[in-house]
């Protein structure tokens, strides 16, 4: 009896996968891959809840894009490759964009998402190759890349060291994937260019462990330390390095080390740490206005609501709003509400966020304005330093937005891509 | 009554000795092979291919691997990770030196190279049994993983450590590559899992897998008997690597695509949950290989399923739900059948046999 019921619950089952799978949806659909558990929760949550709160505001104020309702299904990855796979092959279906928020699931989307024609935001990380619109069609990382982001964060010690930084030493402490490894060759490159010696510290996932690379940092005494880490890493590395004094206003993180669970644990030893961003912090803009009205006063905060205004959160309000953005733009271009997912591809390559339109948007001031291209994939390429002050709590902007080294970074984008292009035969496009 | 073996003559030592002596095994698995061979192809869609079957497939092959070393010679390990990455690094620079050459080929040859490491991590397994070579073989995935991480050879000096498949195809249809047909990359790997398959499970009938048997209960009398240890060890490291790179080289080539070899070939992603299938499913058994890797790869996703788009719960608190009732389930499992899936199938066919008669 037993195993004829298995037998017919299994079956069952089955039906009920097949057919959920091909069920079609109305609404424009914007799949979300996050990450609340794991060693990168710390700071997956605040992003996931910035993109739930912004979508919610939109439906709730608007109606929707153009009157479309946006559903925007989460799918729980881990931070795992393996477990992304299965999460966009689960909601690619008529799915306008994914964000993937791994540099890991970034790389083994763009094979995947060119083949479907499904488009691919991956926000300031991911493929920094991927900015050459010509042989990255479905690939988007606006507004800046990781490799504008090194030769920023050199600029920003150059211009502290009066122009002059030769025989420095600039540490690289970098989580040891894909995502770390990404500034290396541009950092190579810009230490040939000004005379400054680079010296590599990996960090190995999770990043728990760093004993030996803050004895390193002590034993070498480099003059600056770059930090590309994410998740536990941050925390452990802010620590670490105040634990041995370094000073803080030497740290200078990426964008995605930068954010308030990454210094809150290391208390007044964090005071002075920088980072590069590209989204102002806080939370006195209009759209925050707005989600307070619509979201989180009637009790549809996600998640907890605690996040509200934090770096990533902000950041993940930044994100969402480019991907509506996008939905909108495509909505003009096509005439229709209806849009599928190759119309949305238009939308996103013709995004142009003026400052009027960001004032439009609730997003005044709150990020450098920029445009996709059918060239140019990867924004404006513009990107400010923060520094937290531990007292007030806050982070506070001290440079204005400034650009990198383009002429570096666009050789180096150019050089990248014609080789994908070659491995993968693609032709280039726009003409 | 069903399984009731009463009116089969074996007439031949070659009919005592088929892999399945029962006529319902012989229609129950050609059954299967016909599902697998002839009617899933036709219905697969890239859901099932990328989410379930591909990565059951491989990870049946690792499991199989992994399970004559530890479950027929005894030898365990945690270096699944380390040769999955062997097999997969293989394949990768194997198909930039010869890009004309076949991919089964590319494959199997990745298989030997695993086979050849396996050799080599396998020497300390003459001298130190159970715990010890199991953190021995612990340092070999760390090793592994760290040498393809920090030698820029292995990935062809690219920028981030990444490795990236290009299109590779079989009979004109591509196998590897984002534009690969769900059914061709299903197809390609049920044909390497079945013929390895039936290869393993001859090899362990033979003379061989008698001596790792022997190995196995007790490595001294085996010894006294004329078992030669040296060889007996380390064909069977040879062998379980072999099928652990093909499992690799599958993994890397045909599933993913794109690996980074610390995130893709880690200790929690790769080596654990091998070893346990090999336990869930059943220790020296080739069945339990199956089940337990079906167990490990649906069991997840068939939460998650049952969880978010059934009940509705959010993703994260499924999530931690699914984390919860993995834990819950293995600790249950080892109380309850510590002799894997595998012994619950052959107690269901003695049930069978008997029904419907209790005895």
């Amino acid at each position: 009896m037993r195993i004829k019921q298995l037998l017919i619950g299994m079956t069952a089952s089955v039906i009920a996968v097949s057919s959920y799978v091909e069920m079609a949806i109305a609404d424009l659909k914007f799949p979300m891959l996050v990450y609340r558990t794991g060693a990168y929760a710390p700071n997956g949550i605040p992003n996931a809840d910035g993109f739930v709160d912004y979508y919610k505001m939109i439906n709730a104020r608007d109606g929707g894009i153009g009157g479309e309702k946006i559903l925007h299904p989460e799918c729980e990855t881990g931070y795992k490759t393996q477990v992304g796979v299965e999460c966009y092959e689960k909601n690619k279906k008529d799915a306008m964009v994914f964000q993937p928020m791994s540099t890991g699931i970034t790389y083994q989307l763009i094979p995947k998402a060119t083949a479907d024609g499904v488009t691919v935001y991956s926000t300031g990380y991911g493929r920094t190759s991927a900015a050459n619109g010509k042989v990255f069609k479905w690939i988007f990382n606006a507004p800046v890349t990781y490799w504008d982001g090194a030769s920023i964060a050199v600029r920003h010690i150059l211009k502290n060291n009066l122009g002059n930084i030769k025989g420095k030493k600039i540490a690289l402490v970098y989580h040891n994937s894909a995502y770390g490894k990404e500034p290396i060759r541009t950092l190579q490159t810009l230490s040939k260019k000004h005379g400054f010696k680079l010296m590599l510290l990996p960090v190995d996932h999770p990043g728990q462990e760093q004993k030996a690379t803050w004895l390193k940092i002590r034993k070498g005494r480099p003059d600056n330390v770059l930090m590309w880490g994410w998740g536990v890493m941050n925390q452990v590395a802010i620590k670490s390095a105040a634990s041995i004094k370094f000073p803080m206003d030497k740290f200078i993180g990426i964008w995605w080390s930068g954010s308030e669970n990454d210094v809150l644990p290391a208390g007044q030893g964090a005071h002075g740490y920088k980072s590069l961003t590209f989204n102002a912090p806080g939370s006195n803009y209009q759209v925050h206005a707005d989600i307070k009205k619509y979201v989180h006063d009637k009790g549809e905060a996600s998640g907890d609501g605690s996040h509200f205004g934090t770096v990533l959160y902000n950041r993940g309000l930044f994100q969402a709003m480019v991907q509506v953005e996008a939905a909108t733009v495509a909505q003009k271009i096509h005439g229709t509400s209806k849009i599928t997912p190759a119309m949305y591809r238009d939308g996103m390559e013709n995004v142009n966020l003026s400052a009027k339109r960001l004032e439009e948007l609730g997003f005044k001031d709150f990020a450098p304005p920029f445009k996709n291209s059918c060239e140019n994939h990867g924004g404006s390429g513009l990107a400010a330093v923060q520094q937290w002050d531990a007292k007030t709590k806050k982070w506070n902007m001290i440079t204005e937005y400034m650009y990198g080294d383009s002429e570096v970074v666009q050789k180096l984008i150019a050089e990248d891509s014609k080789k994908y292009a070659a491995e993968q035969k693609i032709a280039e496009r726009c003409g | 009554m069903i399984y009731k073996e009463t009116g089969q003559y074996k007439s031949s030592y070659k009919s005592d000795h088929a892999i399945f002596p029962l006529l319902q095994d012989k229609i129950a698995f050609s059954t299967l092979m016909f599902i697998a061979f002839l009617i899933i192809p036709f219905v697969i869609n890239s859901y099932w291919e990328k989410a379930i079957l591909v990565p059951f497939l491989i990870f049946s092959l690792a499991a199989i691997g992994l399970n004559i070393l530890t479950g027929y010679c005894g030898q365990v390990s945690l270096g699944t990770g380390g040769f999955m990455a062997v097999g997969a690094f293989s394949t990768y620079k194997i198909m930039t030196y010869f890009p004309d050459m076949n991919i089964m080929i590319i494959i199997l040859i990745s298989g030997l190279i695993t086979a050849a490491v396996g050799i080599i991590f396998g020497l300390p397994s003459l001298r130190i049994k159970g715990f010890y070579l199991a953190v021995a073989t612990l340092a070999s995935q760390f090793f592994l993983v760290w040498l393809f991480n920090k030698v820029p050879w292995f990935y062809n000096y690219s920028d981030t450590g990444q490795i990236t498949v290009s299109e590779r195809t079989m009979f004109g249809v591509p196998v590897t590559g984002a534009e690969a047909p769900s059914y061709a990359t299903y197809l390609f790997c049920l044909v390497l899992v079945v013929v390895l398959s039936f290869a393993a499970k001859n090899l362990i009938r033979s003379k061989m897998g008698r001596s790792w048997m022997a190995i196995r209960d007790m490595d001294i009398a085996a010894e006294i008997i004329g078992v030669p240890p040296l060889k007996t060890k380390l064909s069977a490291f040879a062998i379980s690597s072999f099928y652990i790179g093909v499992a690799g080289a599958l993994y890397f080539a045909v599933f993913l695509g794109a690996i980074e070899v610390t995130e893709s070939f880690d200790i929690m992603t790769i080596s654990f949950p091998v070893l346990f299938m090999i336990i869930i499913g059943g220790l020296g058994s080739m069945l339990g290989s199956f089940l337990g890797a079906a167990f490990v790869v649906t069991l997840p996703i068939g939460l998650k399923f049952l969880m978010v788009d059934m009940v509705g719960l959010s993703a994260v608190t499924a999530k931690h739900f699914e984390i919860t009732i993995w834990g819950l389930l293995m600790i249950i499992f080892l109380i309850v059948e510590p002799h894997g899936l595998a012994r619950l199938w052959s107690i269901a066919k003695e049930k069978l046999r008997r029904w419907p008669f209790p005895y």
